[in-house]
């Protein structure tokens, strides 16, 4: 059963609610290795998506996508804004202006959204960022998508958390975190963490009856 | 937390709003939340833009002003502002000569950054950009995010300013910065953490016999925590670190930075001042030109930055010219 726009518009609410759950916990773990604010800017930029939601909400999945996108790069800053906004821009740049999203539809944006992230980013594989949650996700999902969609999103958002606590005992190459070399290590990425409660929000939003 | 505030969320507009209200012989405040010189765009003028976080008063907006910055784009508290504002910048100042970014190297700030500056050439404006990355205290590698912008900003800025209120073009406006940024070193360090209004709570726990060296501007640690030493072992260990890294030998000239972070008072920077000066006379150097007081810093933490830079006739005389903006003024 192919995927519907209302769907997706019930994802990006319920990854934002999960941000104002998590927002202190984010911004926790951002003191450790950072500069205290990703919790915060997070919850602000999907608290303006909230709020933007019935003028962006569109016909099709890839207008409601790319009104996120723009959304968050105008109101996050810091390096979350133009990393999640960049996101959701080159996922609804390849949604297109599909209304009923297939799985396959679906992978292929989830592909565009990590390429975009990772060429604003300049992150690789185990430099400690939401690449490190977000790359594994998507390749989960890829490797699934034979079975039913509730599965391979499953594995996706598995694989995310898997990928955030994989690198928890690495030193951060990228991002403020970097700055602390060593000390960095053993701490649990922020940016990874908030990946994984966005592909976790985006099964859940997802499973039948949802 | 304990704050000289109303709201967390409306610190950064209500402190634009009283700038406006102190200085409307400088600047005007723009939406969406920049901070303008007043008689931009200057025709025939390069325009000159820095943004970054809030919480490092007087940086930017305390530079905005002639001789200095035309505009500036703060974000959230330690936040880089968003492409919107960078974008607006660069059209309120753009006289038609171009407008230069100058961005310090933070992840955030430079993605931002090249977001807005990629919108304003679709505008068909002429933008060129330079990273500033002057903090020793962070490793340089292909590796990693690579130095932070900390003191050496403030120079840069002081210095291109001077040059383009003197009609230097944009690619040489350009060049300068980038010489400053080849002849800059900085090095930090904190007695005490600071409180990011939204968050209520300090960044970093910190004993009071204890000290964070090699910090850099946002609350965030620093590469060592170490037992408190005294003024002249800390002034010791931030610029040795900057003297042995950066193009500094007998017989230079150099223009000595002594920054307090927000919650160190003078007398202590002039506690540092004092041996610093020491050891540029053991190395045969002579303070060119100097600059103390809280000009970047982060929030209420206590502490200091070290930055020096080595002069020459060409960056002595830009940093000599006349400026008058809320936080530097000479000259006029």
């Amino acid at each position: 059963m192919p995927i519907t726009v209302d769907q997706l518009a019930r994802f990006v609410e319920l990854f934002a609610e999960r941000l104002a759950a998590e927002k202190e916990n984010l911004t926790r773990l951002d003191s450790a290795i950072g500069d205290a604010d990703h919790g915060i800017n997070m919850d602000r930029g999907f608290q303006a998506v909230l709020g933007k939601l019935p003028e962006i909400s569109s016909d099709s999945a890839g207008g409601l996508f790319k009104g996120v996108g723009m959304t968050l790069v105008s109101t996050v800053g810091g390096a979350s804004g133009p990393l999640y906004g960049t996101f959701f821009l080159r996922a609804g740049g390849a949604l297109g202006d599909t209304t009923d999203v297939t799985a396959e539809q679906l992978a292929a944006a989830l592909r565009a959204g990590l390429e975009g992230v990772i060429q604003r980013g300049k992150a690789e594989l185990d430099d400690k960022t939401m690449v490190d949650a977000l790359s594994p996700a998507v390749d989960a999902f890829d490797r699934s998508l034979d079975g039913s969609l509730p599965n391979a999103l499953a594995a996706a958002a598995s694989a995310a958390a898997a990928g955030r606590d994989r690198v928890t005992p690495l030193v951060a190459r990228k991002g403020r975190a970097s700055y602390l070399g060593e000390r960095s290590a053993g701490h649990q990425d922020p940016g990874a963490t908030s990946t994984t409660i966005m592909i976790e929000a985006l099964r859940d939003a997802l499973q039948p009856g949802a | 937390m304990k704050k000289l505030i109303n709201a967390p969320d409306k610190v950064v507009d209500e402190a634009l709003a009283g700038m406006a209200a102190a200085h409307p012989d400088l600047i005007r405040i723009e939406s969406p939340n920049i901070v303008v010189r007043k008689d931009a765009p200057r025709k025939g003028k390069v325009g000159i833009i820095s943004g970054g976080g809030s919480g490092h008063e007087p940086m930017h907006g305390g530079f905005v002003g002639l001789g200095m910055l035309d505009a500036a784009a703060p974000g959230a508290v330690f936040t880089s502002p968003v492409p919107d504002q960078m974008l607006a910048a660069t059209k309120a100042v753009n006289g038609g000569a171009g407008v230069l970014h100058i961005v310090k190297n933070y992840t955030g700030d430079v993605m931002n950054f090249d977001l807005a500056s990629e919108l304003a050439q679709g505008e068909g404006i002429e933008v060129a950009s330079v990273v500033i990355a002057d903090d020793v205290a962070v490793k340089d590698s292909l590796y990693t995010a690579g130095r932070r912008g900390v003191g050496g900003t403030v120079l840069a800025e002081k210095i291109v300013g001077g040059a383009a209120e003197g009609g230097a073009d944009l690619a040489t406006a350009k060049a300068l910065v980038e010489k400053v940024q080849d002849n800059v070193r900085s090095m930090g360090m904190a007695l005490t953490s600071c409180t990011v209004p939204a968050a209520g709570k300090p960044t970093f726990e910190i004993a009071d016999d204890e000290m964070e060296i090699g910090i850099g501007i946002h609350g965030e640690p620093g590469r060592q925590r170490m037992k408190l030493a005294s003024a002249d072992e800390i002034t010791e260990m931030l610029a040795t670190p900057i003297l042995d890294d950066g193009p500094f030998s007998k017989g230079d000239s150099v223009l000595v930075f002594v920054n307090g972070m927000g919650g160190t008072p003078l007398i202590e920077l002039y506690v540092v001042f004092n041996k610093l000066a020491a050891i540029l006379k053991d190395r045969g150097m002579t303070i060119g030109r100097s600059l103390v007081g809280n000009y970047i810093t982060s929030l209420e933490m206590a502490g200091c930055s070290i930055t020096l830079l080595k002069l020459d006739d060409e960056l002595t005389r830009h940093w000599d010219a006349p400026v008058r903006t809320a936080a530097l003024r000479w000259g006029i």
